[in-house]
């Protein structure tokens, strides 16, 4: 229990820090650049939600700074992130769920299988050590992992998508389409998922392996490896329920924190092939100067990492002993 | 939070953390030597650092002149072809080294540096300073470092090549941090140390003479994981517009390229290589970063099939 409240702690006091660096960040600029943005609301928003976006700035307020952070912080509590400039008169709340779904899909599902694949051909490269497998993949993958996230993405696009012409070469669905729950349209979705998902997979999984890999070969000189193996017990049983099993649980806390990782290179994978989830749409914010859009989806991030973390953390504390009595 | 950290690599456990003996750096660079990951990534860095100090001799075209007719394809007067500006491809990957190498050693070192004044700190203070700076760590850690660098780097508009840098140390300190604590911690209570502090010797001193030289390994380690971060994430930020377009470097024209619809248009080389680029000098410091722990955490390194099937 006091693991738990420890844990739930640190949550909040980074989500805190995520708050307030939202809050200084415009204020720290020289010559606060929201001021030019909220130039261009004017005339077109009035009364409340004007002033709370001035007050979420600093921009043209009286109101003294511990107050407005006061306000800011309320705000963002209770959804009220103020209006998106890029999708005027949207809501930031609206353009943010509609986008959430499309990153969750694609993200989610490339993560899951990518730490499954990876987790598996870790296990069999150091069961096969210096064999033909353990030579040929996991180099492959790991060199992989070194290119940018997006330019695997355009040389994907340039080999399937314009040499070959097998996929889409951009979106999420084909415009026009009409989204119901029927075969033609979730076939469509699937087709638009593909290469991006596949180049989310290729340039992530490197570091499951190499991870897994090291972790199973510290796992397999152990003494309790020999003792199964002279037991006789089959070579099946040694790998998975006695050397894997042991050796996952460092990967397994790795997971939470490698979300990070994936959402921000899946942030230009989104980009590359225009896919409308919570990546393109920071950096649609980005390019037109829609600071509160860009908060918000930065808050969102930031909120999705550390629930992972949360979770992936109380896993392994049900599952290994040791973390829970460490500290 | 701890466990979750340890799993990245970074153990708590004394007996696992890395540890080179004192005064060991002519057997360190003894192995580094027979070890073929490094001598591929030194290399290509060697090559890569040719080019970035005189990329006079090899490129003859000035990058950024938009001289030529545009969207050529390759021939021996432009051997990559020429961008939908009639700039020279080839010479613009030359020049673009420069920044690339630059960016990666200037932030690698400044985040490194940073790294072992915050973590050497915390693990030598103890106490209450400890559990300040141990949590300051840990918030960077988890703060997703690519989203942030964005935030900070929309609101600076036009800052160029120094915000980069910025941002790039900014986000990427944390990691190194909690590895050399934990390593500092395992030193703490060991006998050379405790001799020392018995002579009474400055805490500073003890820190710089004595507890410094015994982690060279992982602050190189440090060094060469930040610089590969670096250079994927300068390559990331520039490609999509932030920080300045005007630069001569690799993400730039990936920039350009992408912007200018190259891969659709016919000119995919505009894009292609300077992601080869990218890719290589990043692989370049992870082989180097394989290598050193492989040289420093033995159980790593390549075994023999003969050793295997006994």
């Amino acid at each position: 229990m006091r693991h738990f409240i420890r844990r739930t702690g640190f949550f909040l006091v980074t989500l805190w820090a995520a708050l307030t660096i939202n809050f200084l960040l415009p204020r720290l600029m020289p010559g606060n650049p929201a001021i030019a943005m909220m130039a261009r609301f004017h005339g077109h928003l009035n009364g409340g939600a004007i002033r709370a976006m001035e007050i979420a700035f600093g921009v043209n307020t009286k109101a003294s700074l511990l107050s407005q952070y006061f306000t800011y912080v309320g705000n963002s509590f209770t959804g009220h992130w103020g209006i998106s400039l890029t999708f005027f008169p949207s809501s930031v709340a609206s353009v943010v769920f509609a986008a959430l779904p499309w990153t969750i899909g694609l993200v989610g599902v490339t993560t899951v299988l990518a730490f499954i694949l990876g987790t598996l051909i870790g296990i069999f490269g150091a069961w096969n050590r210096g064999k033909l497998f353990d030579s040929l993949l996991p180099p492959i993958f790991i060199v992989l992992s070194a290119f940018p996230y997006f330019f695997v993405g355009l040389m994907a696009i340039l080999l399937f998508s314009v040499k070959l012409g097998w996929f889409p070469t951009s979106g999420a669905y084909t415009n026009g389409v009409n989204p119901a729950f029927d075969w033609s349209y979730i076939s469509d979705v699937v087709q638009h998922a593909v290469l991006p998902g596949l180049t989310i997979l290729a340039t992530s999984i490197g570091g499951w392996i190499l991870t897994m890999r090291n972790n199973m070969i510290g796992t397999l000189s152990e003494d309790y490896i020999r003792m199964s193996r002279a037991k006789g017990l089959s070579s099946r049983l040694i790998m998975f329920n006695y050397a894997a099993r042991n050796a996952i649980l460092p990967n397994l806390t790795g997971f939470g924190m490698s979300l990070g990782f994936v959402v921000s290179g899946a942030i230009l994978v989104e980009y590359v092939f225009a896919y409308p989830g919570v990546g393109y749409m920071l950096l649609q914010a980005v390019v037109n100067e829609d600071y509160p859009l860009m908060q918000t989806l930065f808050l969102f991030i930031t909120v999705a990492v550390l629930l992972a973390v949360l979770i992936a953390d109380g896993v392994v504390s049900l599952l290994d002993p040791r973390a829970r009595s460490s500290k | 939070m701890t466990a979750v950290l340890e799993a990245n690599g970074v153990p708590e456990d004394p007996d696992h953390v890395r540890q080179v003996r004192r005064g060991s750096l002519g057997n360190f660079w003894r192995a580094l030597r027979s070890s073929k990951k490094a001598i591929v990534g030194l290399g290509i860095l060697v090559v890569f650092t040719f080019l970035s100090l005189f990329p006079g001799l090899i490129a003859h075209a000035n990058p950024s002149a938009e001289t030529y007719l545009p969207d050529l394809g390759t021939s021996s007067a432009h051997l990559l072809g020429t961008t939908s500006y009639g700039q020279d491809i080839f010479s613009q990957v030359i020049y673009g080294t420069r920044v690339s190498l630059i960016i990666a050693i200037v932030a690698g070192l400044l985040t490194t540096a940073i790294s072992v004044i915050i973590g050497v700190s915390a693990a030598y203070l103890g106490g209450y300073a400890d559990g300040v700076l141990s949590t300051f760590t840990d918030i960077f850690l988890v703060l997703p470092a690519f989203p942030l660098m964005i935030v900070i780097a929309a609101y600076s508009k036009n800052g160029g090549f120094t915000i980069i840098i910025a941002v790039l140390v900014v986000t990427g300190w944390s990691y190194g941090a909690r590895q050399l604590r934990s390593q500092a911690l395992s030193l703490r209570n060991r006998d050379f140390l405790i001799a020392a502090q018995l002579r009474g010797e400055r805490k500073w001193r003890i820190i710089v003479m004595e507890i410094l030289p015994n982690m060279t390994s992982l602050i190189v380690a440090s060094f060469l994981g930040a610089a590969v971060y670096a250079v994927l994430a300068a390559a990331g930020l520039q490609f999509i517009g932030l920080g300045s377009v005007n630069t001569d470097s690799w993400g730039t024209m990936l920039y350009w390229a992408q912007n200018n619809d190259a891969l659709l248009t016919g000119s995919p080389l505009w894009a292609i290589v300077p992601g080869l680029g990218i890719g290589l000098m990043g692989g370049a410091f992870a082989l180097l970063n394989y290598a050193f722990d492989e040289v420093s955490n033995p159980a790593l390194r390549p075994v023999r099939r003969k050793a295997l099937s006994s």
